[in-house]
């Protein structure tokens, strides 16, 4: 795990963002449904221990090169991806690479809420107990308590760790399930609009979750929300029609974006 | 007032009379129609049923009780082993005279004449000939009663249960009915003595088959029954569930998983007695199995029962919420962790179900057996699945085709039988269901 110290990152923060290392790097991707083009040759960077938001219309492909990042698209039927994508130095489609491995490294947090209809203890030791990062009893509650205290959920839920995770409130079971990729300690959290199915205040909590968790892990966002991702991100990519439009620091990007078509989706020009 | 401000006020004071047609009516009286026919369509499958249910219950409980006469039997050394080579000669005992031992019992209770051949022909008439195994059982069992009288209650003749039942009319003219008048009078006095009498019929559970209503019972049957469940349960439910998660989760979508796809479908269409064509052919003339044994009978109603538990495992499998999925292949679970520890659970109820509804069509279907040569009329219990043996529902099969009017009572007898193992199987899979069920 790559993690930087507090003072580090505060540090990092205080320069161009432009300093900080790349912790992947996504050369000419392009993904393919069939015979259907999605992605067209994105190029895009992302840095360590930092958020950054993809935003752009609904169908522009931000999900799409979100979901390429930790192969999720592999699941999919005839959906092919093409040019590289490095996970610090590993190519991480290259065919000595397991996709069991590389998804404990990169985790994933979805749009809807999807805690396991498991207790809330089971839903958090589920992914250490499947790779073997905990043994006794003492290990599991152990990593139990710090993922859900790093997912802000313990006060909430200490009490009643063997309840089913399913009845939690909706803003807590996204917690939940931030709590449950954690729990792998992963290197990278990808993240899917993962507060469109939530309301004002659970969106708040998630927002200052991301802030605590950046500190740790890198995050990349995908949101639709323009407020969000100038509230959470430091850098933000733009996407249209399959293709980056534009990546840029946050602050540049909502005061004075390099493209035409950025500024215009950002006013709500389009969208 | 001014010509501009006219309009507006036009509009803000349209009478409420004057409301739009947006057929608010026409659509209410569409949903009651709607609501009717569904009632009318309910009610007339309850009618029948009611009428079902009414028909087999009112004809078949009477086949739950049997009539029995109980006599002192005495074990007279004379009749059973005259020669008293018993020690030496197993069959002595095996093949002694044993209905003398009951008429005998007969002419003493009865006070006949033993001199009057037809008197004591209709007397003996009115015991079971089962009787001769009853008292050879009882004596191979036990030799030492030989020489003792021992009251052994008997099973009465059928007609005589009949007659007794109340269900033959005795108003007929004697020539044409099978119970005779002098039958009638014993049978009252007998029963005014309080040595024939009804009591419950553990036989019509424990019996083979038999020629004799009274003596006949679906044990054998059942246990037949019991083994092809089983045979079924034990081949279906794994390679059904195993070759639906394949076909979910692993195959391919190309085409020949979509014939595949279809075929499945078809053959869960396919009438059953296909099937029995298809187990003589392989399981009897090709492997070599024996004939009327359950092993076939289990093997053909495996295959009948496969596509259906595919298609509900299937079905379960494709209801699993997708975001469940995700969310473990996400956490870096492998497909097979994916499947074993998520998917499967939360299908569970779908499957069980879906198992439970296959082997009890299983457990009623005749037609694939009547081809294997299950229509046997076997009297000893199977000792394995190897052996000869029948099913339930060929055993109501065999007894609808009988005259006796005791037989017509134990085909309905048999089938609230099975009628009640389908509800006992039923309610296991909802009770199943109920355990089982996870919300998510």
């Amino acid at each position: 795990m790559n993690i930087m110290s507090e003072a580090a990152v505060e540090k990092a923060l205080d320069q161009k963002m432009n300093t900080v290392p790349y912790k992947m790097i996504g050369k000419d991707v392009s993904v393919y449904y069939g015979e259907k083009r999605a992605l067209f040759d994105v190029n895009l960077n992302i840095r360590e221990n930092t958020v950054t938001a993809l935003i752009g219309p609904s169908g522009c492909g931000k999900s799409t090169f979100l979901r390429t990042l930790n192969r999720m698209n592999d699941t999919i039927e005839n959906c092919r991806v093409t040019g590289k994508i490095t996970l610090d130095e590993d190519d991480i489609y290259d065919p000595t690479i397991d996709v069991v491995e590389l998804r404990a490294r990169v985790g994933m947090v979805f749009q809807k809420p999807n805690p396991f209809p498991k207790s809330i203890y089971d839903n958090v030791a589920y992914g250490p107990r499947i790779h073997g990062l905990a043994r006794t009893k003492a290990e599991f509650d152990d990593v139990v308590e710090t993922s859900l205290q790093k997912a802000g959920l313990w006060n909430e839920v200490k009490d009643r760790l063997q309840e089913p995770g399913t009845g939690l409130s909706g803003g807590q079971q996204q917690r939940l399930c931030i709590a449950r990729a954690v729990a792998v300690s992963p290197e990278v959290i990808l993240m899917d609009e993962p507060c469109s199915a939530l309301d004002p205040i659970a969106t708040a909590k998630v927002e200052e979750l991301i802030h605590e968790l950046r500190s740790n892990f890198t995050i990349v966002i995908v949101t639709h929300s323009m407020q969000q991702a100038a509230r959470v991100s430091q850098r933000t990519a733009m996407f249209h029609l399959g293709n980056l439009v534009e990546e840029n620091d946050t602050d540049k990007m909502f005061t004075n974006p390099d493209d035409q078509r950025t500024q215009d989706y950002i006013m709500g020009r389009f969208g | 007032m001014t010509d501009i401000a006219s309009p507006a006020v036009r509009i803000s004071t349209r009478p409420a009379s004057a409301k739009r047609d947006i057929g608010i009516k026409r659509r209410y009286a569409a949903e009651r129609r709607f609501r009717a026919y569904g009632i009318g369509a309910i009610s007339l499958g309850l009618f029948f049923l009611a009428l079902l249910l009414w028909t087999v219950f009112s004809n078949g409980y009477t086949a739950f009780q049997q009539t029995t006469i109980t006599l002192p039997i005495e074990f007279t050394e004379k009749v059973i082993d005259p020669k008293g080579e018993r020690t030496t000669d197993g069959k002595v005992l095996m093949t002694a005279n044993y209905p003398l031992l009951v008429r005998d019992a007969l002419i003493k209770q009865l006070g006949i004449d033993a001199s009057k051949r037809p008197l004591v022909k209709q007397a003996t008439d009115m015991v079971s000939a089962s009787s001769r195994t009853l008292l050879r059982d009882i004596v191979v069992a036990d030799p030492s009663v030989i020489g003792k009288t021992i009251p052994v209650t008997l099973l009465a003749e059928a007609n005589v249960d009949s007659a007794f039942k109340g269900q033959i009319d005795l108003k007929v003219e004697e020539s044409k009915r099978k119970v005779k008048d002098q039958q009638v009078t014993w049978m009252n006095e007998l029963a005014s003595a309080g040595v024939l009498k009804k009591s419950f019929n553990t036989g019509i559970f424990t019996f083979g088959a038999s020629s004799r209503p009274e003596a006949a019972g679906v044990g054998v049957a059942a246990l037949g029954s019991l083994f092809m469940m089983l045979i079924v349960l034990v081949l279906s439910l794994p390679i059904g569930v195993a070759a639906s998660i394949y076909l979910e989760e692993f195959a391919p979508k190309n085409r020949l998983t979509d014939l595949i796809e279809v075929n499945i479908n078809n053959l869960a269409a396919v009438p059953s007695i296909v099937y029995g064509l298809l187990g003589l052919a392989v399981f009897i003339n090709f492997a070599g199995m024996p004939r009327s044994a359950a092993v076939v009978g289990g093997l053909v109603l495996t295959l009948m029962t496969l596509p259906t538990i595919i298609i509900a495992t299937r079905a379960a499998l494709k209801a699993v919420p997708p975001s469940i999925r995700s969310a473990a292949l996400g956490l870096g679970a492998s497909k097979m962790q994916t499947i074993f520890h998520h998917v499967l659970p939360l299908a569970m109820p779908g499957i069980l179900t879906g198992t439970i509804i296959g082997l009890a069509h299983a457990l009623g279907e005749t037609a694939p057996l009547l081809l294997i040569g299950m229509v046997a009329f076997v009297v000893d219990y199977p000792g394995s699945p190897m052996e000869p043996s029948t099913a339930l529902p060929v055993q109501i099969y065999m007894w609808a085709n009988e005259a006796e009017r005791a037989f017509v009572e134990r085909t309905s007898g048999a089938i609230i039988i099975l009628l009640i193992f389908l509800v006992v199987m039923n309610l296991g899979a909802i009770l199943l269901r109920r355990r089982f069920e996870r919300r998510w």
